[in-house]
């Protein structure tokens, strides 16, 4: 029997998973989404995703999507008539592209980019701290360059973009919170800051995102559990 | 407009990178303006067209900058729709399964291969070419699986995959030499052996590809960015 429908293998905190509910509900798509432990992956996970047994992974009448990234695009590609996530222009194209690279991924030297210039500040302490702080700080700021005149990433409404480095409006002040590190702040990130809390208030991102209180018991945890290690 | 386009491509001649990107014009059959760059002297032009990373290559269509060699594949594949070949598949799905391959010669082969090179320690050189022969391996079932017994992971023509490849075939022949392992094997990788012949063979790549002793000489005096 053919497998019909949406389904999207994630787990509840994280944010690379949250990323495809908001694309999805964007587009509104509706899905099963299981909550998965990776502690004890399912079988059905790592039917789907044997190359990298990894979360998330959207599965589409059966046929597995892996990579947020790469899923957003496609789920914006298999829905063409909804909203509109990438934008149209081609060259708007490259450069929401390269900015999600930018956020996402390494560099060819093996450089991480802004996601792993923000990970060190959540063990950072005492005073290496304040030198992971303005690493991540300096990232943002260039990712910030992308925001200037406009709401969004994506211009009047939410696109690609915010939806790669949404996470970090949520993430981000529970990670600050957790390690007591200080990073978007109105002095050195006031575009960063004031997309935020303009993201915070968009209906999907509303709808999706995990209890917060949950998250930072989970954050707390893990910290210690790291930093003791 | 075809006669109103001005395309100048930012590059250095051992970048394969900039590889990807002069297959990707020539294939399309774009004229464009090539402008070496000198990456221990570099120019305002590049500075300011790649402020972020300052690297190369850089596609300046109509003054407008394009970084990151597989962004500038999907933007010619975009821009120039109308022209030539298409790079990517038409359906959705397949193009996920381009671009996460894409991303995977990047990430698994690149990153470790480049690792390799620069390593410093015998290990770090082991483990680095350790990664690069898996992903070749890797590479090799997922161009039987893609191909689908055609010429190309593309299927009967060069694809994304194709190019994010072989853009880098003289640099992973050259690497041969200097590592003492195979990155194309006819006994391990028996298809993708045939693909890198294939490939090279295309006139795209003839003219796009280094020349493999200018690279090696290059390669030894720790040339590699």
């Amino acid at each position: 029997m053919a497998e019909k429908g949406v389904k999207v293998f994630g787990m509840w905190a994280s944010p690379m998973a949250i990323r495809l509910e908001w694309a999805l509900r964007l587009k509104s798509v509706v899905y099963e989404y299981v909550d998965e432990d990776l502690g004890n992956k399912s079988d059905a996970l790592l039917r789907y995703n044997p190359v990298t047994k990894k979360v998330p992974v959207l599965v589409h009448d059966g046929k597995p999507v892996v990579e947020s990234a790469i899923i957003v695009e496609y789920i914006d590609e298999a829905w063409k008539d909804g909203y509109p996530i990438m934008p149209a222009d081609p060259y708007e194209r490259a450069q929401a592209r390269f900015w999600a690279n930018f956020a996402d991924e390494k560099d060819l030297n093996g450089f991480v980019q802004c996601n792993a210039a923000v990970y060190p500040v959540f063990t950072a302490t005492g005073e290496a701290q304040g030198k992971v702080v303005h690493e991540a700080q300096q990232c943002l700021k260039t990712l910030e360059k992308a925001l200037e005149g406009k709401k969004f990433f994506g211009g009047d409404a939410v696109g690609y973009l915010d939806l790669v480095v949404g996470w970090y409006a949520y993430w981000l002040p529970i990670i600050e919170e957790v390690s007591g590190a200080s990073v978007v702040t109105d002095e050195e990130l006031p575009l960063m800051k004031a997309w935020f809390d303009r993201f915070l208030a968009v209906d999907v991102v509303k709808e999706t995102l995990p209890p917060r209180d949950k998250l930072l018991a989970l954050n707390t945890a893990r910290r210690e559990q790291l930093l003791t290690a | 407009m075809a006669g109103e386009d001005e395309l100048k491509l930012l590059g250095t001649w051992a970048s394969p990178w900039a590889s990807r990107v002069k297959i990707a014009l020539h294939l399309k059959g774009l004229s464009y303006e090539y402008v070496e760059q000198d990456l221990d002297n570099k120019s305002e032009l590049l500075l300011s067209s790649n402020p972020v990373h300052k690297k190369v290559p850089v596609l300046i269509h109509n003054g407008k900058a394009i970084c990151e060699s597989l962004v500038i594949l999907e933007y010619i594949d975009e821009a120039f729709g109308a022209i030539g070949p298409s790079f990517l598949p038409a359906d959705p799905y397949e193009r996920t399964i381009a671009r996460f391959w894409a991303a995977y010669i990047d990430n698994k082969l690149a990153i470790p291969w480049a690792q390799a090179f620069k390593a410093n320690t015998e290990e770090e050189k082991a483990e680095g070419l350790k990664q690069t022969l898996a992903a070749a391996e890797m590479l090799e079932g997922v161009l039987k699986e893609c191909s689908k017994g055609k010429l190309f992971f593309g299927g009967d023509n060069v694809g994304y995959m194709d190019i994010a490849l072989g853009g880098l075939i003289t640099w992973l022949q050259e690497t041969e030499e200097l590592c003492g392992a195979k990155f194309f094997d006819t006994a391990k990788t028996p298809l993708l052996f045939e693909w890198m012949e294939r490939f090279s063979g295309l006139d795209a790549a003839k003219v796009s590809l280094q020349d493999g002793g200018r690279l090696v000489e290059f390669a030894k005096g720790g040339g590699l960015r």
